[in-house]
């Protein structure tokens, strides 16, 4: 099946500063895909590639087969949802759902049956005459969904769309934007940089840093088997510990941390490492604490959090490592010197990268 | 995002409009001042360093300047804290009182003040009949009677820009500053004052700018007092025309000097909207006899204050041939402002001053829009400069860009970029354009940075061409802007009299000039009447943009 959008090698350049660097991503028709990263990763530009508002030094933007990387955004029918939705302050709601549907020529009855159509797509129908000052944040972010449905473009386009939003609306809002995306079927293209909102909302997610696509897949797969140290680590959380890999076998490896020896499990599908140095990555439900002893790191706890039924210890090495740990929440007080042990089970939340530094 | 800058051939259509109107007219000025009787050379420059009377009318533009800065400051300031952090009885109304001296148009303020404190003025009878004078208790003459009235015009920069500084500061810092332990005088010495110093910074070079380029006061009451304003039109009025060019660069460069010097003080503008927090509550008085010995001081003075204003009002009343001896004027009809609308010749410079207002402000707004649109939204190669250019001619004054055109413009010579003009009804109307340029520009300029550029984006995301967003978002988004900007534009142009005098042909006679001759032929009721037309003109404009500006 080809792909419905597709970016090429996207660069794009400020100056001295590469902001895009060689990006490829396809996304299906009706598809959702997350463009997740830190502040300065390329991801609001690769956003605005894609919408037209910046064009690429090289690369290309195809949808639907047709190359669109020089067509003006005026002409491109990409529906856009800005950070701080950019409703128009002088319109009312009717007008500003009106707008793109008058660029497009929709005139008479037919635009007042739309806007209320789009309006009632976001559940808000017979807000037509309200000011837009008038509204709460999170009608607002509804107004300007509609407003970037109302005249079906190819691709919608988010941008942090719930960074706006007061915390507690956020999880009510992403569950309605999901829902809403799924209903209308639209190709989108999403940028955040909260992992939560890219895992719950997109059917995959694309990690960028420095400009540069690190990995793309579903969210099981970037938890699971990230590519690289960055995705491991901008993923979920987890912890970095400096190792070196004594012996590395088909089912297992044995690695030296500390001078403690540990046994990881290979995941499946993933070459084994080379012995020598590397940096293994741990997610806290793969270490278990116990006493001290044999086998164990020891390690100092120094702060306790509650999370739901479990507690989240932060524990220091005896080099001085931090390493964070889940376990029960009676296992170990603060202040308390305890071992550290890898799971039974730990295939999927331990990851040995090599060539990397800690 | 950095800034990226973009290639436009608009953008190069409008630079040399520019430098043609704004630039080109100056350098003709600089090249004729260094032209002796036999080809270049430096003869009427040495004739200027050489005069005394030059080295005094320089002095007396700076020092005079100076000391308008200081007085001005010296009334604006405290009325500025007075009315943005007391309460009292009528702590509102008075507060707009207090502005009023702005609605007066240079050459009405001192209309008025003639009125009032001249020779044959109200006060002065008043009192020479009060301690049985034989003579007038003053002459309304020299650098005094120019400070006086520089003062009562300029004061309201220091008091509008203060007390808007007073009202957007916000409460949260005095509390903070109250909660680490700084006293009352420090908090405000630390904490008030340095958030001030844009504001009064602002204040004192408009003023000190204002008053440098200042005509009309020392064009009426100098007397023996020369400032260079006012000598180069003596001088060109005598036919020294080089040295008239001298002159003007002598004051340009002045200017120039000021403006390098004062703009440490002058902070860019806040950006709109960027006011957070809310303003500190009013100080309320308590004590009665404190509230009521304010509120009296306050009236009093808001009487001192307005007393120009009424008195141009009585006097356009009395009808020519009727007021002689009399202290107060005996007889009162609306026969003037009757013969200005009926007599065709005196209907006329209201007319002109009108439409020539009015279409030199249309031609301002649409240069500083697509100014705007180039420098700011599409960020052009070259919208410094544009912008720069825009920005010039305010620290030029008047009569140096009414010496600058008038040479540029008298010359038919196509292929240089000269036609002539001058003479012409176009002459005016392109000089108030080029002095209206930077007032609409700041505006306008001021307005785009404050729009969300999203907007436009959002506009273009949704289909609207370049066209349609700038009819349909963005200049309904900049209208506060853009009325603002037009109003302060056309108030200017409507009462100018400092480019006029020097560039007015009959058929385009502005009212200032026709206030002028009426006075020349002691028709002062006529006078006064123009004078009240140009006041409610300019009231009523300003109440326009204040009021869009505080809806917007």
């Amino acid at each position: 099946m080809s792909a419905f959008l597709r970016l090429e090698g996207l660069v794009k350049r400020f100056d001295a500063v590469l902001a895009v660097n060689e990006v490829s991503l396809s996304l299906e028709r009706g598809e959702m895909l997350a463009l997740l990263g830190p502040s300065g990763s390329g991801k609001t530009t690769t956003l605005r590639l894609l919408a037209g508002f910046e064009s690429p030094d090289a690369g290309r933007v195809i949808v639907d087969g047709e190359d669109v990387t020089r067509v003006e955004p005026v002409a491109r029918r990409f529906g856009m949802v800005f950070q701080h939705y950019a409703l128009f302050p002088h319109l009312d709601v009717g007008e500003n759902v009106a707008f793109g549907l008058e660029s497009a020529g929709v005139r008479g009855d037919e635009l007042h049956t739309r806007v209320a159509r789009a309006l009632g797509l976001v559940d808000l129908a017979g807000y037509e005459r309200r000011r837009v000052g008038q509204l709460s944040g999170g009608q607002q972010q509804r107004v300007a969904l509609a407003r970037a449905l109302a005249p079906e473009p190819r691709v919608l386009l988010l941008d942090e769309p719930l960074s706006n939003l007061d915390p507690t609306l956020r999880e009510r809002t992403r569950r309605e934007i999901r829902e809403l995306i799924r209903r209308v079927g639209i190709t989108t293209v999403l940028v955040t940089h909260e992992q939560d909102e890219a895992f719950d909302l997109g059917d995959r997610v694309a990690v960028l840093r420095s400009g540069r696509l690190e990995q793309v897949g579903t969210p099981e797969e970037l938890y699971s088997a990230p590519a690289n140290r960055f995705v491991g680590g901008f993923v979920g959380r987890s912890s970095t510990l400096d190792v070196i890999v004594v012996h590395a076998g088909p089912d297992a490896t044995r690695v030296n941390i500390e001078g403690v020896e540990w046994t990881v499990e290979t995941a499946p599908g993933v070459p084994p490492p080379a012995a020598g140095a590397a940096v293994m990555l741990v997610r806290p439900e793969s270490l278990r604490v116990t006493a001290p002893g044999a086998g164990a790191l020891t390690a100092t706890v120094t702060a306790r959090r509650f999370v739901g039924p479990s507690a989240l210890l932060t524990l220091r090495t005896e080099r001085g490592t931090l390493v964070e740990a889940a376990a029960p929440p009676a296992a170990a007080r603060v202040g308390e010197v305890v071992g550290v042990l890898l799971s039974r089970r730990n295939g999927a939340g331990v990851h040995l990268f090599q060539g990397e530094q800690a | 995002m950095t800034t990226r800058l973009r290639r436009s051939w608009p953008a190069v259509g409008l630079l040399l409009v520019l430098v043609w109107l704004i630039v080109y007219p100056i350098a003709l000025v600089l090249l004729e001042g260094l032209r002796g009787p036999d080809g270049w050379g430096l003869h009427y420059v040495r004739i200027f360093l050489e005069r005394p009377t030059e080295w005094s009318a320089l002095w007396g533009s700076l020092w005079i300047s100076l000391a308008s800065v200081a007085l001005s400051a010296a009334i604006g300031l405290p009325l500025a804290f007075l009315f943005a952090r007391y309460d009292f009885p009528g702590v509102r109304v008075l507060g707009t009182v207090v502005a009023l001296p702005a609605v007066l148009p240079p050459l009405v303020g001192v209309l008025a003040f003639l009125f009032l404190y001249g020779e044959t003025g109200f006060v002065s009878l008043l009192l020479q009949k009060v301690f049985g004078l034989q003579e007038a208790p003053w002459r309304l003459q020299g650098a005094g009677a120019v400070l006086l009235v520089h003062a009562y015009s300029m004061y309201v920069y220091f008091y509008l820009f203060t007390r808007a500084a007073l009202a957007s500061l916000d409460a949260s810092l005095l509390e903070a500053a109250a909660s680490l332990g700084a006293r009352k005088w420090r908090a405000v010495r630390r904490v008030v004052l340095p958030q001030l110093y844009p504001a009064i910074g602002g204040a004192a070079l408009l003023t000190f700018m204002t008053s440098l380029g200042s005509f009309s006061a020392p064009y009426i009451f100098g007397g023996g007092f020369r400032v260079m304003t006012t000598q180069i039109v003596a001088t060109r009025l005598n036919g020294d025309n080089e040295l008239a060019m001298v002159e003007t660069i002598s004051l340009t460069l002045l200017a120039l000097l000021a403006l390098a010097v004062l703009r440490g003080t002058h902070a860019p503008d806040t950006p709109a909207g960027g006011r957070k927090g809310v303003a500190p509550a009013r100080v309320v008085i308590r004590s009665r006899k404190a509230r009521l010995g304010l509120a009296g001081l306050a009236w009093g003075l808001a009487a001192l204050l307005l007393l120009p204003h009424l008195t141009l009002l009585l006097v356009s009343f009395v009808p020519a041939g009727t007021w002689t001896v009399e202290p107060v004027p005996p007889v009162y009809t609306l026969g003037n402002y009757v013969t200005l609308l009926h007599d065709p010749v005196r209907a006329r410079p209201l007319v002109n001053s009108l439409w020539l207002a009015t279409a030199a402000t249309a031609v301002a707004v649409a240069v500083s829009i697509a100014a705007g649109v180039l420098s700011v939204r599409r960020r052009v190669r070259g919208g410094r400069v544009i912008e720069a250019l825009l920005a010039l001619p305010w620290a030029v004054p008047g009569t140096v860009f009414a010496i600058a055109i008038a040479t540029a413009f008298s010359v038919n010579a196509p292929w240089a970029g000269r036609v002539i003009l001058v003479g012409t009804i176009w002459i005016l109307p392109l000089a108030y354009l080029v002095r209206n340029l930077p007032i609409t520009s700041r505006a306008v300029l001021a307005g785009f940075r404050g729009l969300d550029p999203s907007l436009d984006e959002a506009a273009a995301s949704l289909g609207a061409g370049r066209a349609r967003a700038l009819r349909r978002v963005t200049l309904p988004l900049l209208r506060p802007a853009l009325l603002a900007g037009a109003s302060l534009a056309f108030v200017t142009a409507f009462g100018d009299f400092v480019t006029s005098i020097m560039l007015y042909t009959y058929d385009t006679r502005p009212v200032s000039l026709e206030i002028l001759s009426s006075l020349r032929q002691a028709d002062v009721g006529v006078a006064a009447a123009y004078g009240v037309v140009l006041m409610l003109v300019s009231a009523a404009v300003f109440a326009v943009g204040a009021d869009s500006g505080s809806a917007g």
